[in-house]
């Protein structure tokens, strides 16, 4: 294992953390917030510091980055990110509890949006521009960041394009990592501008407009307002809800717009179950909760709304669901486990896998009243091998024993009432594992995650980073015969 | 740039990556999913697997704006479909891998200008050509020739207890009036573009461009016995070794050719020279190499297909005292190695490709001023010799070279003119059509302009 490098890496990543506290920096010197002005200060120079030590501590004695390395690089950047990116939080003195900030700050980085605030309205703007640029930087992934912004991508980047993208099958939309990383932060770029402007033109202004913006584009959800995005105006909220779809679908199909095969586009059979995905989820929803809200418009524009929320994991809400009839609580649920499209912001097991997963359980049964087919899995038009089927069916169990791993250890937690412990420890593992933000019950998008001791956070936090990590890289970071010299 | 690679064998690897460390945009097509797999780990491209003479493949891999298609599958056929096939749909440069054809010179320039090719590569005859270079000269390493002028680029190593051992450049320089100039010094580890104060150890393998008139005094100077090399023996009879026997016999060499396979060694009979005493037994017994006179030879190949093989056979023909012995090794790891453990003529023909590759898509690039003519790599890839003709436009002619500012590891080596070879010092100039050679390290030079700092 290539220790040097993988930690070289991270000093890098602390480095480019450090500048990128800048704006929130910048943001609280505007509001006059000081103390969290000297908070993000201390925070950006510890950063820096170690940063550069490790840089300069271990100078890579070779460029080796084989698969292991990938992984691993990406488990330790992102653990340091969240490490150093709490330090704010605390050092302000806004959130004093070491280990909340450390959930706040993973929840924004993986674009979950679960907050243990009780009272959001009173945190510093600073703060709060913080939290959600997390989630725009998160979104589209640290290390790709950084292979974006460096002049030259190292061989065999593409095991850690790999690891941190993600979705079953990774496709580079030209040849060269950096470009490729460097063209999908552009769309990203423009595509959240857009954004902005779309929302200043509602009247938002500028801070809240960028908040929403990076929450939307990260797929995350951090709102600044106790009732969520409830207050605002119908035009912001179908922006919003429009805008998080958009940011759900996989970024290279953006690319084959630009490059003008727009018919590349619709051919994708992803896109094409997502949309239907949602449609019926819509369709379900507007029927069943027709009768609390009367009229048409708000009943559509509700159901567009949590539904496009939910399924790209961002957990935005315009209501509480959580009053929402059964049915529609059980479709926002399922949602949650499938997520939005593979290559895009958006958390979950993606419909790509669950497209692929599907057609395998379709040939296998197939295969059993036809014993002599022949049968391959066709998808978007190729042949998927059998080392990629394998994969998406391998991952697909363990991000069910994972997930039932956390509901289980959740309910050790003494600490929710019995009677809403079931949904709320579910949705809670839920919520978290597939990056949405807002569960059911306790943990409602009205509600937060304070009621959880500290253990339950600090197992949440991992849930976190295993869901916007697609649960390999930490779980191979957290096996010891990773680090043992053998 | 945008180019696309079909077939990643050997030859085709190799070739990616010397233009992905070139940084150029590269698209891999092979019809192997592992092999595909494995690049798509390994270097900065797009691979895809599938066949590439295929029109919708071809279209996938975006062959109508690329600007370089080279074609190095097994098959020369597929080569030349998949290149009319790229030509046709928009690609501007296509290069194909034809082996075949080659014994007949007439039906490859046909081929080549019905399908519009600008380039016809046969590697294995670059690389016999390449080891009858070295046999001309055995003293020597290796020995590469820049086009059309007398300047060659030689590399030697000095002996044990060379008279040079501690001597610096700039003595050395005073004390013989040749013509020729040491560019680089490879010691050890390290590869250095020595200075007039740099002093010579023994054991250095040192690059040196000189007049091909003078190479025997050079020889004498630096106290390395001059070889002739009459008997040859080969073992191995494939391509490459059909090629080199070919020249050798036309040289007027003795050439004993040794392969296992009866049937081979038929063909072989059947295809070259009579003069040629073609041998059928194991190439790896030493018995059978004794037998046969390896104690007499002057100069000992091996072209067998295995890397292993020819470096094992190597050393147990040096242990024999053979003067010269030269080594194919393909496989990259083994190359290193090889070196490593002492064998010093080595020949890759899929390096010798990918330079020859790397060079023409430079010279697409960039012929601002200046044109690319020739491009070796030398100790390893870790220098380059390049050789530039100097166009009209060339902002620098007529400026003496001592009032240019070069970049470090820049080294201006040698310039012809007409049919006179001169190794520069700094009154020198430039002149338009001047043919110059660079030796670069550490720097990728695209065009003559490039060599001079800012």
């Amino acid at each position: 294992m290539n220790y040097r490098m993988i930690f070289n890496t991270a000093g890098k990543v602390l480095r480019v953390e450090a500048l990128l506290m800048a704006l929130p920096l910048v943001v609280s010197l505007i509001y006059g917030e000081w103390q969290t002005a000297y908070g993000f200060i201390i925070a950006a120079l510890a950063a820096f510091v170690v940063g550069y030590i490790l840089v300069y501590l271990c100078k890579p004695k070779n460029q080796f980055m084989y698969a292991k390395e990938g992984l691993v690089t990406v488990a330790i950047a992102w653990i340091v990110v969240s490490v150093f990116g709490a330090l704010p939080f605390t050092i302000s003195g806004e959130i004093s509890s070491y280990i909340d900030a450390l959930f706040e700050t993973v929840s924004g980085f993986t674009t979950t949006g679960a907050s243990i605030l009780t009272d959001v309205e009173s945190m510093s703007h600073g703060c709060l521009m913080w939290r959600s640029f997390a989630h725009w930087i998160g979104g589209m992934g640290v290390l790709v960041f950084i292979l974006a912004i460096t002049s030259k991508s190292p061989d065999r980047s593409m095991h850690i394009l790999r690891a941190e993208m993600p979705g079953p099958i990774i496709d580079k939309v030209v040849p060269r990592a950096k470009d490729t990383t460097l063209i999908l932060y552009i769309i990203y770029s423009v595509m959240t501008a857009i954004m902005v402007i779309l929302l200043l033109c509602g009247g938002m202004d500028l801070f809240e407009s960028l908040v929403h913006a990076f929450g939307t584009a990260g797929t995350g959800g951090f709102s600044i307002k106790a009732d969520g995005l409830a207050g605002y105006s119908a035009y912001h909220q179908w922006v919003i809800a429009i805008g998080m779809l958009c940011f759900g679908v996989n970024f290279n199909l953006y690319y084959l717009i630009i490059i003008g095969k727009v018919a590349g586009f619709f051919k994708s059979r992803e896109l094409l179950v997502y949309v239907g995905i949602v449609f019926s989820a819509v369709v379900i929803i507007c029927f069943n909760i027709y009768d609390i809200y009367g009229s048409f418009a708000e009943t559509l524009r509700h159901s567009v709304f949590q539904t496009s929320s939910i399924i790209t994991t961002s957990g935005f809400s315009t209501v509480d669901f959580n009053n929402w009839p059964t049915l529609s609580k059980i479709v926002l649920v399922t949602l949650m486990f499938i997520g939005g499209c593979a290559g895009s912001t958006a958390g979950g097991l993606k419909v790509s896998r669950l497209i692929i997963v599907v057609k395998k359980i379709g040939n296998d049964l197939k295969k059993v009243l036809h014993p002599r087919t022949a049968n391959i899995v066709k998808f978007e038009g190729k042949r998927l091998d059998d080392a990629t089927l394998n994969g998406v069916s391998s991952y697909t169990l363990v991000y069910i024993v994972l997930f039932f791993a956390i509901f289980f250890l959740l309910s050790f937690d003494t600490g929710i009432p019995t009677n809403v412990a079931m949904e709320t420890n579910f949705t809670a593992a839920a919520a978290c594992f597939n990056n949405v933000g807002p569960g059911l019950s306790l943990v409602g998008p009205m509600g937060s995650y304070a009621c959880y001791s500290p253990i339950s956070k600090i197992i949440l936090t991992i849930a976190m980073l295993l869901g916007r990590l697609e649960i390999y890289p930490l779980l191979l970071t957290l096996t010891p015969t990773t680090w043992i010299k053998k | 740039m945008k180019i696309i690679v079909v077939g990643c064998g050997k030859i085709g690897v190799t070739i990616v990556e010397s233009l992905t460390k070139e940084r150029h945009d590269v698209i891999a097509i092979d019809v192997n999913p592992e092999v595909v797999e494995t690049l798509r780990n390994t270097y900065d491209v797009i691979a895809f697997c599938g066949n590439g003479t295929e029109y919708s493949q071809l279209k996938e891999a975006g062959v109508e704006n690329t600007e370089l298609f080279i074609a190095v599958t097994g098959s020369d056929e597929l080569n030349m479909l998949c290149c009319f096939a790229a030509k046709r749909m928009g690609a501007k440069h296509t290069v194909a891998r034809i082996r075949d054809l080659e014994n007949n010179d007439e039906s490859l320039s046909f081929m080549k200008e019905q399908l519009d090719l600008s380039l016809a590569i046969n590697p294995e005859r670059m690389a016999a050509e390449a080891m009858y270079g070295i046999l001309k000269l055995p003293s020597a390493m290796k020995v590469e020739k820049f086009s059309g002028s007398r300047l060659e680029m030689i590399e030697l190593q000095l002996g044990k207890n060379s008279p040079l051992n501690g001597v610096s450049l700039m003595d050395l320089r005073k004390r013989h009036k040749e013509k020729f100039l040491i560019c680089t010094v490879e010691r050890g580890e390290e590869v250095y573009i020595p200075n007039g104060l740099f002093k010579l150890q023994s054991g250095d393998k040192l690059g040196i461009v000189i007049s091909d008139r003078v190479v025997l005094k050079l020889l004498n100077v630096l106290g390395i016995e001059n070889i002739q090399v009459k008997d040859v023996m080969i073992i191995g009879a494939g391509t490459v070794s059909n090629y080199l026997a070919k020249l050798l016999v036309a040289n007027r060499h003795n050439v004993k050719l040794i392969d296992h396979n009866p049937k081979v060694c038929e063909e072989v009979c059947e295809v070259l020279p009579d003069k040629i005493t073609v041998i059928c037994g194991n190439g790896m017994s030493q018995e059978l190499l004794r037998e046969e006179g390896i104690a007499n030879t002057d100069a000992f190949i091996s072209l067998t297909g295995r890397d292993e093989d020819n470096i094992l056979i190597s050393f147990y023909a040096s242990s024999q005292k053979v003067p010269k012995v030269i080594t194919k090794v393909n496989n990259e790891e083994l190359l290193g190695l090889a070196t490593n453990l002492g064998l010093s003529s080595i020949i890759s023909p899929r390096k010798i490709v990918a330079d020859v590759m790397v060079k023409y898509a430079r010279a697409l690039q960039n012929s601002m001023g200046s044109q690319i003519e020739t491009l070796y790599s030398l100790s390893n890839g870790r220098a380059e010799a390049l050789e530039f003709k100097v166009l009209p436009d060339f902002a620098y002619t007529g400026v003496p070279l001592k009032e240019m500012k070069l970049h470090d590891g820049v080294l201006i080596a040698g310039i012809s003119r007409g049919r006179t070879a001169i190794i520069p010092s700094g009154d020198d100039v430039i002149q338009p059509d001047d043919k110059v050679i660079i030796i670069a390290e550490g720097k990728r030079i695209l065009s003559l302009t490039d060599i001079i700092a800012r």
